[in-house]
């Protein structure tokens, strides 16, 4: 399915803005693309399997924290990072 | 002095041994080197634009891998290691980490702190983060292991500030030291939590407190609970600690395990509160220090807002000020990993400012010029002699 990646996270995927990944559900999702573009899970996933406080998960128009959320071929996959800072 | 900005790779790193600085910001790194008359500056950045650069070390033992700990303010806490002084850098494959299924369901939110291990033992590195937790690779870098004597030890959630941490900034383990004469033989400071000892690779672990007060804490003289802010040891006398505490500045000789104040020699006016203390690399009795009003909220700025250093040639017997070239007045803070000295004749001293400034003096403190400004808040300034 297609995932939307944020810039921040772009320099683990050369620079795409929309890569592949497959999973039955978030998890797998992001092992997947872990697999296909390595260290990019951890910057958005802790040790404990929880995605970072600023980051988030979109599954179509929902946003989504519970990564056992099955997903399929037919859904795309938004990672965003909350926009704040300075 | 003069320094020259370059943003490009193919800039010349030095001249002869001349000195390298490793400066970390809050919006990336720079690499800034000079002449061997140390006059001439070039500052070569930003690397990692927009990314915390908290820590950037350069390997002592292969003089050629540069460690660096960042993260974003979204993104999770790296890793990344370079082999060319920063032109190419490759992200940790394990980079340091709690372990998976951790009985506190702990995740690192930083790593905070970079040492290189024991000369005999290549290869091997030391990470210290927050929440505080200590890890260990093995292999320069590339993948990282929880030090479980210490991140699982029976006491750690007595001894570190969990689950509240205490600054605003979060709790940090720093100050990771290596006694040069024992690989096994380890020092780490908590902020706050004091200072903790092992003698046995870090297996097990006690507090070295004592001496030292704790003016915050319901029992000045408690066990643990302390904030050092940076400890030191000196590498041709380890038994010689020095500490730049949060209640004061101390020395220890071991094997005694107490500290004595030696800030009680400062002038009372200034006091003896900082975050840095820095040791002359020949000489175990001079230290630098940077001293920072503690007083009422505490600013952390310099006291009445007149910056100087004070460098000690007595081992804290007395203290004398270095302040000649700095502004008369200016109101920033020299972070703990922010200062440091080469190993020239005379040593060269730097400190980094919260205000994006990087000071050097050439002379051992007598007299200071700016050598980079209008970088971001710096939080780490480090020398390095690459091969």
């Amino acid at each position: 399915m297609k995932v939307r990646i944020p810039s921040p996270l772009r320099s683990y995927t050369q620079q795409q803005a929309v890569v592949d990944a497959d999973g039955a559900t978030l998890t797998e999702l992001l092992f997947d693309l872990d697999r296909r573009y390595p260290g990019l899970r951890f910057r958005m996933v802790d040790e404990q399997g929880r995605i970072r406080k600023h980051m988030k998960i979109f599954v179509n128009d929902e946003s989504v924290r519970e990564l056992e959320t099955r997903v399929d071929a037919r859904d795309e996959i938004t990672i965003m990072q909350a926009l704040s800072g300075g | 002095m003069t320094t020259t900005y370059v943003t490009t790779a193919d800039a010349v790193d030095r001249t002869g041994d001349a000195p390298v600085l490793l400066v970390g910001t809050r919006k990336g790194a720079w690499i800034l080197s000079s002449d061997a008359g140390r006059q001439t500056w070039t500052a070569r950045g930003p690397m990692f634009l927009g990314h915390i650069a908290q820590h950037i070390v350069l390997d002592p033992r292969d003089r050629t891998t540069l460690l660096l700990a960042t993260r974003t303010g979204h993104l999770g806490p790296t890793v990344f290691r370079s082999t060319d002084l920063g032109r190419t850098w490759e992200e940790a494959s394990r980079p340091p980490a709690f372990a998976a299924g951790d009985r506190l369901e702990r995740s690192l939110n930083a790593v905070f702190w970079l040492t290189p291990g024991h000369a005999d033992e290549p290869g091997v590195w030391y990470a210290g983060g927050s929440p505080q937790g200590l890890f260990r690779s093995d292999d320069g870098g590339d993948t990282w292991e929880p030090v479980s004597g210490w991140n699982d030890h029976a006491q750690w959630e007595t001894w570190a500030e969990w689950p509240d941490e205490g600054t605003p900034d979060g709790s940090m383990l720093h100050s990771v030291i290596v006694d040069p004469r024992d690989s096994a033989h380890l020092y780490i400071g908590l902020s706050g939590g004091g200072v903790f000892e092992s003698v046995d690779a870090g297996r097990d672990w006690k507090p070295l407190n004592a001496g030292s007060v704790a003016t915050f804490l319901p029992d000045p003289d408690a066990e643990f609970g302390h904030d050092p802010h940076c400890v030191r040891l000196h590498p041709l006398r380890p038994d010689r600690l020095y500490q730049q505490n949060h209640c004061g500045i101390y020395r220890m000789e071991r094997p005694d395990g107490r500290w004595e104040r030696v800030g009680d020699n400062m002038p009372r006016d200034v006091g003896d509160i900082g975050f840095p203390i820095e040791l002359h690399p020949r000489d175990p009795d001079t230290a630098w220090v940077f001293p920072m009003d503690g007083t009422d909220v505490w600013p952390r700025t310099s006291p009445d807002g007149r910056p100087a250093a004070y460098v000690t040639r007595d081992a804290g017997a007395s203290w004398t000020r270095c302040d000649r070239g700095l502004p008369e007045y200016a109101w920033f803070t020299v972070k703990r990993q922010a200062m440091t000295v080469d190993a020239g004749d005379p040593v060269g001293v730097y400190f980094g400012t919260t205000s994006g400034e990087v000071w050097a003096s050439a002379d051992e403190g007598a007299s200071w010029e700016c050598i980079a400004h209008h970088l971001p808040e710096i939080y780490s300034v480090e020398y390095a002699d690459p091969a």
